[in-house]
């Protein structure tokens, strides 16, 4: 009985079932978070009200904190798909993790981009040096050094441990970064969702937020998915290219060999 | 063991004070960053005295990546890399070693030599020691995660720059408190001992992190 999870994860992560079950999958989700989106988005325009003190530009907010959330997200499955690499040397872990990279990295910018427009007119300018723009930089800043780590080697399984372990290393700095950016400064406002005693919030406010992370959850998961599956054909290409290439040279070898193979061969075996 | 280690890094101390070492090389980027920065800021002995720290500390940072790129390639290249892992002693130990080794001609002689670059930043007594001390204690830290670096791009052509855009962001925790301790001790809200002890948490968490991931790397990069 307990073999029976392990055998169905070992089944849906055999890199062709995944490509059978992804495929079959993604259409549903992305109608799904397109769904979504559209009923975050209708709730955070239209039905939300506006900031007695922030006015309209609070609805910055609605793209502002589910990119963030994904941008750490995105880390949390790297790392996850790197432990996925270096322990069981899984090619979907390292799949995964690549395609993971550039997307967590373009959440990341996004929630940088809109921080900065709210900042604005908030703060009355577009970079304040406050603890939480910070962590989002340097986290942008890692995603680069992963990024630019994957398109500096060849062969896609060095690149995958080596990302590996400098994912996981990032991982562990993480907390760190956070705690001594935190140390450094403040001029945000305190954490407002998850904090001990509910949340301050306004529920009018919150639902639609709520709304919003799931729907980039979702929308999140299905670029995922889609780039997973872009990633794994790129592989078969590179495969068959290799194939092709082998087989070219073996059918030039084959085409020049006989002069010199006949004579190399031993008396015996001429005949 | 410890004859291992011992070899290791007299060896390594020896190839950084021949020629095409960067032992002292290291030392004169120090002072280059140091004197490049009063040309971009001016002459404010005031303005240079309050900033003082932070330029050395910066100036620390940058001198590490100096020869860090080196560090394993080097020796990948010319194929004893793979003497040193097929030795009986565990590849962490040969990292460890290699690391000290450069530690010994970069980390050590930049702080050592603070004090009298503190000079050319007008920096008085007290500041002096403690840019010192927290170089000392903070150096480390930027070696072992510099090492990561060096280690995941050590097959890398040019790696250098790639090695950089790995390690920097890695190394902000140790600038932060690096400064900071340097600055509580020259009149601030917090007592230097706070940062300083977090530096030395830094420094030793860079030590175990740093030593396990570098080897991993080396390790599996066959």
């Amino acid at each position: 009985m307990s073999s029976a999870p392990i055998s169905l994860w070992t089944r849906l992560s055999n890199p062709s079932h995944f490509m059978r079950w992804s495929g079959a999958l993604v259409p549903w989700l992305a109608g799904l978070s397109a769904l979504a989106l559209g009923i975050g988005l209708y709730l955070a325009w239209f039905v939300a009200p506006p900031d007695y003190q922030q006015g309209e530009t609070v609805r910055i907010m609605f793209i502002h904190v589910p990119a963030a959330w994904l941008g750490v997200f995105f880390y949390g499955a790297m790392s996850l798909s790197a432990v996925g690499t270096l322990v069981w040397r899984h090619p979907l872990a390292d799949v995964a993790q690549r395609a993971a990279a550039p997307i967590g990295a373009a959440f990341t910018l996004i929630c940088l981009v809109t921080g900065s427009l709210w900042g604005k007119p908030m703060w009355g300018t577009y970079w304040v040096w406050d603890a939480r723009l910070t962590s989002m930089l340097l986290l942008f800043l890692i995603y680069c050094g992963i990024v630019a780590l994957w398109r500096t080697m060849e062969d896609p399984n060095r690149a995958a441990r080596a990302v590996a372990i400098l994912t996981l290393v990032g991982a562990i700095n993480l907390p760190i970064i956070k705690f001594s950016v935190n140390w450094w400064s403040t001029l945000h406002q305190p954490a407002s969702i998850l904090r001990m005693g509910g949340p301050t919030i306004d529920p009018s406010m919150l639902y639609p937020l709520l709304v919003m992370i799931l729907a980039a959850t979702i929308g999140g998961t299905t670029l995922h998915l889609y780039a997973m599956r872009t990633e794994v054909m790129r592989r078969r290409v590179r495969t068959l290219t290799i194939r092709e290439a082998e087989r070219l040279d073996a059918g030039r070898v084959a085409v020049t060999a006989p002069a010199s193979n006949a004579a190399a061969l031993p008396l015996g075996q001429a005949l | 063991m410890i004859g291992i280690v011992s070899a290791l890094i007299a060896r390594d101390l020896a190839l950084a004070a021949r020629v095409g070492g960067s032992g002292a090389l290291s030392l004169v980027f120090f002072l280059m960053i140091v004197a490049l920065i009063p040309f971009a800021l001016g002459p404010d002995l005031n303005l240079l005295s309050r900033i003082g720290p932070a330029i050395l500390w910066l100036a620390a940072v940058l001198a590490t990546l100096i020869g860090l790129d080196r560090l394993f390639q080097a020796d990948e290249e010319d194929g004893s890399l793979d003497l040193m892992s097929a030795s009986p002693a565990p590849l962490e130990l040969v990292v460890l070693a290699k690391v000290a080794a450069h530690w010994l001609t970069t980390g050590l002689p930049l702080a050592l030599a603070s004090p009298l670059f503190g000079l050319l930043v007008a920096l008085d007594g007290t500041a002096m020691g403690a840019t010192a001390l927290t170089l000392l204690v903070g150096t480390p830290a930027l070696t072992f995660i510099g090492a990561v670096g060096a280690a995941l791009t050590a097959s890398i052509r040019r790696g250098g720059l790639i090695l950089a855009v790995l390690v920097l962001p890695l190394m902000v925790p140790t600038l932060i408190f690096g400064v900071s301790a340097t600055e509580a001790a020259s009149g601030g809200t917090v007592p230097f001992g706070t940062p300083l002890a977090i530096l030395g948490a830094l420094s030793l968490i860079a030590a175990v992190v740093g030593t396990l991931a570098a080897a991993a790397a080396l390790r599996w990069s066959e």
